[in-house]
C-alpha cells in the first residue's frame, strides 16, 4: 500500500510517529517501512529538508574523525557503507571522490596521521598518508605549500536533498503516510507513557514516537518533560561556486583540523558544482540562517589557506545552514522522561552519513522498548529510475522526447532541465510543493542564474501541476509566498496576510 | 507682484544629459539657462509649464495565448493625469484576436488621448 | 534524429537574431532558419512594454513590443524559417547544430554559417554576495518584470531596487504604475548605470530617492523579505561604519549587471572576451571559430536595441558571406585594445579589410563618467585620430567611425579616452558608415 505526502489531514491512530523529516526523520521512516506498521512522519514545512538537510557540506564522511566507542564512530562508518549499497537504487547522486586532509607542516602532518591511526581504529579502511608530491600531482591546483595529506578512499559526496527525497519517496512508496505543514505542539502522556502526538492538524494516538525534530528535539523532549539535553544552533556559511569551475578540486579538502571544527573545506559537489564552508558560530535563533558579510570573508580567507586561486568571480550562491549540536556525540535512544519516545537527536556532522545507520539502530530502540515488528513481505527497497534528459547521450535524449514531448521544452537552461523532469518532480510520491522544492529535486533554478529564467516558468508549471492560483505558489516555507495578484494588491491583501 | 518660479530641469534629449534652470514668470517662461540646444529647450519650456509623458502600461486579453496586452498613448499624457489614465485602463478588458496598432481605448478621460495596441495577440481555439 | 541543411541559422530570435537573419536573407543566404526557444519572436522585448525603443532604427518612440513587432512583420514577409519553442543544446565547430523541442524532437541542423543571438542574463544576489537570509521576494529585475508585464502578478507592494540599471530603473515606475510602494533605489557606485531619461522618467517623476554610494548589506526575513539594512560606501566600494540603517520592504528587486548567454559559445570553444563576457569578434562579427559570428548582447551587453539591430545585421550579412565563400580568410589579424579611459571595444580584432571598405564602426564602454573628453586612437603607439565627446558614461555605448585610411597598416591598435582640453568639446555626432 502506497502512503501519501502532503498537507493532509493527520489519521487518528498510528503505530509509530516521526516527528521530522529531515534526512534522519526519512531515513528512520524508510527503515520502518520495511515493517508491517502504521508510519506517519509529521513535518513543519511543506517540503522534506528543509532545515540542517538542506544546507550541510553534503559529505559521506568516511569516518576517522569521531573518537572510538562513540555513536559517531560507530553510525558513520556503517552509515557511508549503507549510502553505497543504496544511493543507486533510491536514486540519491553519490560520487566516490575520496578525502584529503591537507596538512601544511610537520606539526599538521602529526595531526593527519594521528587521524588515520583513530580512522583505523573506527574500522575506517585503505587510509594513507600521502606526501606533498602525490598530494599535488592529484590536486593540481591548491597551495604548493602544503606538507602531505591523509588520504580517504571511502570519502564521498552526496546530494543531500537527493539523499532525504530518495529515502522519503522510498517509505512513501512503502506505505509510510508524511504530513506537512504539520507542527507539533505537545504530547500525550499517561503515567509517563506516551500516547499521543497533539499537531496543528490535530491529534494522532501513537505508542511510539522518534524525536527527529532536528534544530527543534530539544523543544519535542520537554514537551515531554524530558531536559536531559539541549540544542544549540550553530551556523555555518558557505559559498557555492559554477559548474564552470568545477575542475579546480577533483576531492573533498579538508585542511588538518583544530580543536573547534573541521575548518573550511574546499569539495566538489555530485552535479559538477565547487563550494566552500562551513565556519562554526554559535547562535541562539534556531531559525537564523542569514549570511554574514564578516562570516563569508571568513571562509573565503579560510578555503584559500588550502586554494590560494578561488574563482570569486563565478560564486552563484551563498548560504548558511545550522547544525543542531548537543554535545560531543549525536542523542541517541529512550528518553529518560516518558515511554515510548526515542530520541535521534543532536544530530551535527557526520549526521548525513550517519543517517540510514540511524534508521537502523531507531528501529532495533524501538523494538526493545514494545515495538512489535514483522517484516512485510511487498516492501520495495528501490525507487524507480527517474530519466535525466541532461545525463543521457542523443540518442537517449531522442528516446525521452518520444516517449514524452515535454522532454522537449528545456526550462531551466543553465542546467538543461526539461518539462517533463519538472513535472515527474511535483508528481512523484514525495513530490515538490514549492519552487526551492522542484530545485532540490532536479535542480531547475540551481544553477548560474539562480532561476532568473525559469523561476517565473517553474511557478507556472507548480500552480498547473497542483492546480492551485500562482499567488499560492510558495518559495519554500509556509508564508514565502512569491506572487500576489493586481486585485489582492489592490486590496491590500498579502503581506500581512 | 508676480509669482517668479525658478525650476531645476534635467534635459533627457540625449546622453549629454544637460542641466538647467527654467525661470517661469505668472505661468510662462521667462528665463532660461543650461541647455545647449534648440530641443533642450524646448524640452524644458514644456516640463515646466505642461510636463507631458507617454503612458505605458497592459491591459487584461482574453482569449489570446496570453493573459496582458501592453498598450502604449498614441500621445503624451499631462503627467498629472497619469495615473487616472492607469485607473482606466486597468478596468479595460478586450478579448482577442487584437492587432498591433489598434485602438483600444479612445480620448481617455477627454484628455483627447488614444492609447492603442503595442503587439499583436492571436485568439487561441 | 532529423536532419536539415541551412545556409545561415542563428541561435536566438529576439532582436539580434531577427535583425541577423534579415539582413543574411537579404545578403544573398538562401536558407535562414532562426531557433528560438520561447513560443514566439521577439525575446526580451516582449516584455519591455515602456517606449523608448528604435528612435535610431525607424525614427520613432516604439515600446519593446512594438520594436519587436517590426522585425517580427519583416521576418514574416520572407521566406526565413522560425522554429519556435526549440531549445539549442549545441552548436559544434563545422556548423552542426543540436536542438530540441516537444514538436520535432532532437533535430540536427548542418549549418554553413552560425550566429550566436543567445542575448543575456541577470546577475543574482549570489554573484554580488549579499549576505542576509534567503526569504521568497527577492527577484532580479527581469524576472519581476517578466511577472507584471507578461503574467500579471506582482513580486510585492513595498518595493526596494538595488543597483541603478536601467531594468530596474523602468522596473521602479512600473511597480508604482502597478500600485505598489517604492521606497527607494541603492546604487553602490557613485553614479547611476542607468540612462539619464530612465532616473528622470522613472524615479524624479515619483519622488522615489536614489542613494548613490550605497550597499545592502544584509536581507532580512524569513518566510518573505521584511527589510534590508544599507551602508554608506566608500571610494573603494567598502562600508563605512556607523552608517548603516534598515530599510523595511516586502519585495527587493536586484538590477546590478547583465552578462552575456554564452554557454552555446564557451562549450564550443569560441574565444572569449574577459570583461565582455562575450566572444572576440573581428568586424564582420565572426568569432574564433570560421562560420560562427555573435551578436547582440551575446556579444556585449548594449545600452540600446537600435544598436543591437545594426550590430546583428553586420553579423548576418557577414554569415550570408561567409556562406556564399564570400568571406575570404584573412591574411593577418590584429588586436584593438581597450585604453585608458575605456573598459571595452568590440571589435576586438581586425580581420583584412573589405575592398572599397571606407570606415570600421567600433563600440566602447567607458570606465567611468568624465565630462568633455577625447576619444583616441592611436596606430602603432602614435595619436592617428581624435573626436570630442561633451560627456562620458558608463550606462552608454560610445559609437566611432574609424576611417579606414587612418588605420591603415598598423599593426597595435588602441583607443583612450581622455579628458579634453579646457575648450568645450564641439557637438558630438556620429558619423554615418559610408
Amino acid at each position: 500500500m502506497t502512503g501519501s505526502f502532503g498537507a493532509e489531514s493527520l489519521p487518528e491512530s498510528a503505530d509509530v510517529v516521526i516527528i521530522g523529516g529531515g534526512v534522519v526523520g526519512c531515513a528512520i521512516a524508510r527503515e520502518l517501512a520495511r515493517f508491517d506498521l502504521s508510519v506517519v512522519l509529521i513535518e513543519r514545512s511543506p517540503d522534506v529538508a528543509t532545515g540542517t538537510s538542506k544546507a550541510n557540506s553534503g559529505i559521506l564522511h568516511a569516518g576517522f574523525d569521531a573518537e572510538p566507542g562513540t555513536w559517531k564512530a560507530r553510525l558513520n562508518v556503517r552509515g557511508a557503507r549503507l549510502y553505497a549499497e543504496l544511493a543507486e537504487g533510491l536514486g540519491i547522486s553519490r560520487k566516490a571522490t575520496g578525502a584529503l586532509v591537507v596538512a601544511k607542516n610537520a606539526a599538521e602532518m602529526e595531526t593527519v596521521a594521528a587521524l588515520r591511526h583513530r580512522g583505523i581504529d573506527n574500522g575506517v579502511p585503505g587510509l594513507e598518508i600521502w606526501g606533498r608530491d602525490r598530494l599535488l600531482d592529484h590536486e593540481p591546483n591548491i597551495s604548493p605549500e602544503v606538507a602531505g595529506a591523509l588520504w580517504a578512499p571511502t570519502g564521498a559526496i552526496v546530494c543531500p536533498f537527493l539523499a532525504t527525497v530518495g529515502f522519503a519517496e522510498n517509505a512513501i512508496r512503502n506505505g509510510v503516510q508524511m504530513v506537512t505543514e504539520c507542527a507539533v505542539t505537545g504530547l500525550g502522556m499517561v503515567d509517563r507513557q506516551i500516547v499521543a502526538v497533539q499537531t496543528t492538524r490535530g491529534r494522532v494516538a501513537t505508542r511510539f514516537v522518534v524525536n527527529a525534530a532536528g534544530l527543534h528535539s530539544g523543544e519535542v523532549a520537554r514537551m515531554a518533560g524530558d531536559d536531559s539535553f539541549t540544542i544549540k544552533p550553530r551556523r555555518g556559511e558557505y559559498i557555492l561556486f559554477d559548474r564552470s569551475v568545477g575542475q579546480l578540486v577533483n576531492t573533498v579538502l579538508f585542511p588538518a583540523p583544530d580543536k573547534v571544527s573541521k575548518g573550511i573545506l574546499v569539495s566538489p559537489t555530485v552535479h559538477g558544482n565547487v563550494f566552500i564552508g562551513p565556519d562554526a558560530v554559535d547562535i541562539n535563533d534556531p531559525e537564523d540562517k542569514e549570511t554574514t558579510a564578516g562570516g563569508l570573508a571568513g571562509i573565503i580567507a579560510g578555503a584559500r589557506r588550502i586554494v590560494p586561486a578561488l574563482p570569486l568571480g563565478t560564486a552563484i550562491t551563498e548560504f548558511a545552514g545550522l547544525r543542531a549540536a548537543a554535545g560531543k556525540d549525536f542523542v541517541i535512544g529512550s528518553s529518560p522522561a516518558a515511554r515510548g519516545l526515542v530520541h535521534a537527536a543532536g544530530i551535527q556532522s557526520p549526521g548525513l552519513t550517519s543517517a540510514p545507520a540511524i534508521g537502523e539502530i531507531i528501529v532495533e530502540m524501538l523494538q526493545d522498548v514494545g515495538l512489535r515488528l514483522k517484516r512485510k513481505a511487498s516492501f520495495v527497497p528501490v525507487n524507480p529510475q527517474k530519466p535525466r534528459f541532461h545525463d543521457l547521450d542523443r540518442e537517449g535524449q531522442a528516446r525521452l522526447v518520444a516517449s514524452d514531448p515535454l522532454f522537449g521544452r528545456v526550462i531551466c537552461r543553465c542546467e538543461t532541465i526539461t518539462e517533463a523532469e519538472i513535472v515527474a518532480a511535483i508528481q512523484s510520491p514525495c513530490g515538490a510543493r514549492t519552487v526551492d522544492g522542484v530545485k532540490r529535486r532536479v535542480r531547475a533554478g540551481a544553477g548560474r542564474c539562480q532561476g532568473g529564467f525559469c523561476g517565473p516558468r517553474v511557478t507556472a508549471i507548480l500552480a498547473r501541476e497542483l492546480g492551485i492560483p500562482v499567488t499560492a505558489v510558495r518559495k519554500d516555507s509556509t508564508g514565502s509566498w512569491l506572487f500576489l495578484s493586481r486585485a489582492q494588491l489592490e486590496a491590500g491583501e498579502g503581506v500581512d496576510a | 507682484m508676480m509669482a517668479r518660479v525658478v525650476h531645476a530641469i534635467q534635459c533627457i534629449g540625449c546622453p549629454i544629459g544637460c542641466g538647467g534652470e527654467v525661470t517661469v514668470e505668472d505661468g510662462s517662461v521667462a528665463e532660461m539657462t543650461g541647455f545647449t540646444c534648440n530641443k533642450g529647450q524646448a524640452y524644458a519650456a514644456e516640463e515646466v509649464v505642461a510636463p507631458k509623458r507617454m503612458v505605458t502600461t497592459t491591459v487584461r486579453v482574453s482569449g489570446g495565448g496570453l493573459p496582458l496586452l501592453p498598450v502604449v498613448s498614441v500621445t503624451p499624457v499631462p503627467k498629472e493625469r497619469i495615473f487616472h489614465c492607469l485607473q482606466l485602463l486597468r478596468s479595460v478588458s478586450v478579448a482577442a484576436p487584437v492587432t498591433e496598432g489598434e485602438i483600444i481605448v479612445s480620448d481617455a478621460l477627454g484628455l483627447g488621448v488614444d492609447f492603442r495596441a503595442a503587439r499583436d495577440i492571436p485568439s487561441i481555439q | 534524429m532529423r536532419e536539415f541543411s541551412y545556409d545561415v541559422v542563428t541561435i536566438g530570435g529576439g532582436p539580434a537574431g531577427m535583425a541577423a537573419a534579415l539582413a543574411a536573407r537579404e545578403a544573398g543566404a538562401e536558407r535562414v532558419l532562426i531557433l528560438e526557444r520561447d513560443r514566439e519572436l521577439g525575446g526580451i522585448l516582449q516584455q519591455c512594454i515602456h517606449n523608448g525603443f528604435g528612435l535610431r532604427r525607424f525614427e520613432e518612440e516604439l515600446t519593446g513590443p512594438g520594436y519587436a513587432h517590426r522585425y517580427v512583420d519583416m521576418v514574416k514577409a520572407t521566406d526565413i524559417d522560425v522554429w519556435l519553442d526549440t531549445t539549442v543544446l549545441a552548436a559544434e565547430p563545422g556548423g552542426i547544430i543540436t536542438s530540441v523541442s516537444p514538436h520535432a524532437g532532437l533535430t540536427v541542423v548542418r549549418a554553413k554559417s552560425v550566429v550566436y543571438a543567445m542575448g543575456c542574463r541577470e546577475r543574482t544576489r549570489g554573484a554580488i554576495r549579499t549576505p542576509g537570509s534567503r526569504p521568497a521576494g527577492v527577484f532580479t529585475a527581469g524576472a519581476a518584470q517578466r511577472m507584471v508585464n507578461m503574467e500579471g502578478y506582482l513580486p510585492g507592494k513595498e518595493v526596494v531596487i538595488v543597483g541603478s540599471g536601467d531594468i530596474g530603473l523602468i522596473m521602479a515606475r512600473r511597480m508604482t504604475f502597478e500600485g505598489a510602494k517604492v521606497k527607494a533605489v541603492f546604487e553602490i557606485m557613485p553614479y547611476s548605470n542607468g540612462l539619464t531619461r530612465n532616473i528622470v522618467q522613472c524615479l524624479e517623476d515619483f519622488g522615489i530617492p536614489l542613494y548613490l554610494g550605497h550597499s545592502v548589506t544584509a536581507i532580512h526575513g524569513k518566510d518573505r523579505v521584511t527589510g534590508i539594512t544599507v551602508s554608506q560606501v566608500n571610494d573603494k566600494l567598502e562600508v563605512i561604519d556607523g552608517t548603516a540603517f534598515d530599510v523595511a520592504c516586502d519585495c527587493v528587486l536586484l538590477s546590478v549587471g547583465l552578462i552575456p548567454e554564452n554557454e552555446l559559445g564557451r562549450a564550443a570553444g569560441v574565444a572569449l572576451d574577459p570583461i565582455t563576457s562575450g566572444a572576440r569578434v573581428d568586424q564582420f562579427r565572426q568569432t574564433s571559430i570560421p562560420g560562427f559570428f555573435a551578436a547582440g548582447n551575446v556579444l556585449h551587453v548594449h545600452d540600446l536595441v537600435d544598436w543591437v539591430s545594426e550590430e546583428a545585421a553586420i553579423a548576418g550579412r557577414s554569415a550570408a558571406r561567409h556562406a556564399c565563400g564570400e568571406l575570404a580568410p584573412s591574411g593577418r589579424e590584429r588586436s584593438v585594445m581597450a585604453g585608458e579611459g575605456l573598459r571595452t571595444v568590440v571589435p576586438q580584432r581586425l580581420s583584412d579589410f573589405e575592398p572599397g571598405k571606407m570606415s570600421v564602426r567600433f563600440y566602447f564602454r567607458a570606465a567611468k563618467p568624465m565630462g568633455a573628453s577625447l576619444l583616441q586612437f592611436w596606430a602603432d603607439g602614435a595619436l592617428a585620430f581624435e573626436r570630442k565627446l561633451r560627456v562620458v558614461k558608463p550606462s552608454e555605448m560610445i559609437v566611432a567611425d574609424i576611417p579606414v585610411r587612418k588605420i591603415g597598416d598598423a599593426a597595435t591598435l588602441e583607443f583612450r579616452v581622455v579628458p579634453a582640453p579646457e575648450q568645450v568639446a564641439a557637438e558630438e555626432e556620429i558619423e554615418e558608415e559610408a
